[in-house]
């Protein structure tokens, strides 16, 4: 047994045993964090099969970026657990129809398509990125032009759905903010400074600006 | 003697001279934190006409160590109702990742723990990382604070984190390759080859993302002490707390490198091209002139400076106002300057894309 087979099964062990842990455990937020070791053990499993790009791509993307947001939903929800298991056993024949299709499915699949062989390592001049970059610009330029354009217009859906007016909101135009100037904040007001010894004092400042602060307290 | 020493080094099995090689960066990386700190305390004094740290040995020179022994010997409570489990390992997830981008980090020519052909991805993953320990240390802590200061950040981190990565595309652009190594050496030829100039809107958008992503003055909502007292680690005490202070520095010295890495050549010389070849063949100047991991360090404090320097100057940033330098400033900024960057690449312009 090789390190390489070694380190392949303590992942895929791992794997496994956090996607099992993740459907079981009640804690929503552990569940994610189960998601999150998940996500990591498959991308070490990726990066076994020297499919680097790929393996730091779904670290990037799918941990540091869409399991945080998850996270940050799931924590700010109040999620009742006991309203969401009521139903269990109402839907649980439907539920495992729907899972022995699946089983079928894939086992079918991975057992006509997919070899079990080890796959041939490649010489150290491959590099995945090189070799995905030039298989999607070159002979799947349209698909992943298409895809691109579907996430754009997903973008701007999301973006349209979720905008709206709210004329009770206070907030503030951080530009006009920035915009402020020292003379539309500040007034100047000239004041002769007092005399010392003055036989009597000036009931009166001679700058109206203090006289106006004085009225208004 | 140094020959020696490399023969020997070359020499052992390949699992030793990688694990002396983490000690060799992980050592000097602990030190270089615990004198930011003291560097932090002193500058920030200064800036504020005061002396700073000066009571524990010579000048307050051992005043980092005394923090450390201080924050040994207290008591790490864990409070009442909390994850036990994930709020003692929040400052390990914290760190970890921390510590573990410098591998790929070249200190001088070849210099790096791996030589990864996709560095750049990796390190983007890595600093991307960082932000688990914060929700977790934030949600384990059972807090309404801790709550609040962990989703600020997990807000803010996650919205520079594209500005940041879109920064980073515009450097693999220019470099034509991913590995960091490879960066620093599409960056050779003289000081007006380096990055800095073709990609000077980029090269503010970084650093600006950086100093958000490490949570640092002026961006440092998540740990606002006047609203939310501490933020994410509030109830935390002792060496955990002293954890995430750890961390915290690490990654401002890590984005500091990588700034010097990416825009300014790392260990690239500024004299390269500029000084006649005899000056780089005097006995003790020349190699100090010439190519090596002191000009990478010098490059790396000058960055490290700045962060301290905000923090002695800029008053913290509203959240909204945040959230609006981020995207509606920085993410169009760089995708207008990779859209020049593209144009100057096609037409091959200047010495940097010919």
């Amino acid at each position: 047994m090789t390190f390489e087979l070694i380190l392949f099964y303590a992942f895929g062990a791992i794997l496994l045993g956090a996607a099992l842990a993740m459907i079981s455990v009640r804690n929503p937020v552990h569940a994610a964090l189960f998601l999150v070791v998940c996500f990591v053990a498959a991308a070490a499993i990726w990066l076994l099969a020297e499919a680097e790009f790929l393996g730091i791509v779904l670290v990037l993307v799918y941990v540091g970026a869409v399991m945080v947001l998850f996270l940050f939903v799931v924590m700010m929800l109040d999620i009742n657990l006991a309203k969401l298991r009521e139903g269990f056993t109402e839907y649980l024949p439907v539920g495992v129809v729907v899972a022995a299709a699946m089983a079928t499915v894939l086992v079918l699949v991975i057992t006509r398509y997919i070899t079990m062989e080890v796959p041939e390592r490649a010489g150290p001049e491959y590099a995945n990125t090189e070799a995905l970059g030039a298989i999607l610009y070159t002979e799947y330029v349209y698909p992943f032009e298409i895809a691109a354009v579907i996430l754009l217009v997903a973008i701007i859906a999301a973006i349209s759905l979720t905008m709206r007016k709210r004329p009770d909101n206070k907030s503030i135009d951080p530009g006009q903010q920035m915009a402020v100037s020292r003379e539309g904040r500040v007034r100047m007001v000239s004041m002769p400074s007092e005399k010392k010894r003055a036989p009597r004092r000036s009931a009166q400042g001679s700058g109206s600006g203090a006289s106006d602060d004085d009225a208004s307290k | 003697m140094f020959d020696w020493m490399m023969n020997f080094f070359y020499s052992l099995p390949t699992v030793m001279q990688i694990l002396i090689g983490i000690q060799l960066i992980v050592i000097p990386l602990m030190l270089a934190v615990a004198y930011t700190t003291f560097a932090e305390r002193k500058v920030i004094g200064y800036a504020h006409v005061r002396i700073g740290p000066n009571r524990v040995g010579p000048r307050g020179w051992l005043q980092p160590i005394a923090d450390a022994l201080k924050l040994l010997t207290k008591e790490v409570i864990v409070p009442t109702n909390a994850n036990r489990f994930l709020f003692l390992s929040a400052p390990v997830l914290t760190i970890a990742p921390a510590l573990a981008a410098w591998a790929v980090i070249p200190f001088f020519d070849g210099g790096a723990l791996a030589n990864v052909n996709a560095g750049l991805l990796y390190l983007l993953a890595l600093t991307s990382l960082g932000v688990y320990g914060i929700i977790i240390a934030g949600w384990a802590s059972n807090s309404k604070y801790a709550l609040l200061g962990s989703l600020r950040s997990a807000a803010q981190l996650v919205s520079y984190e594209i500005a940041m990565g879109f920064a980073l595309v515009g450097v693999l652009m220019a470099a034509g390759t991913l590995n960091v190594g490879g960066i620093i050496e599409a960056q050779s030829g003289s000081m007006y080859h380096w990055f800095l100039l073709p990609l000077l809107p980029l090269f503010f958008v970084y650093f600006i993302s950086g100093v958000a992503e490490t949570n640092r003055a002026p961006f440092d909502v998540a740990e606002g002490e006047s609203e939310i007292v501490a933020g994410f680690h509030v109830e935390y005490s002792g060496m955990a707390f002293a954890v995430f202070f750890l961390a915290e520095y690490a990654n401002m010295i890590l984005i500091s490198a990588l700034t010097a890495i990416l825009f300014l050549g790392g260990w690239l010389s500024p004299f390269q091209g500029i000084l006649p070849q005899a000056a780089f063949d005097l006995p003790v100047i020349g190699s100090l002139l010439d190519h090596g991991i002191h000009w990478f360090l010098f490059k790396t404090a000058i960055f490290l400076f700045a962060f301290l320097w905000f923090r002695a100057t800029f008053p913290r940033y509203r959240y909204d106002q945040i959230m609006r330098l981020g995207w509606k400033v920085l993410i169009p900024v760089t995708i207008v300057w990779l859209f020049v960057e593209g144009v100057l690449v096609a037409f091959n312009v200047g010495p940097w894309f010919a």
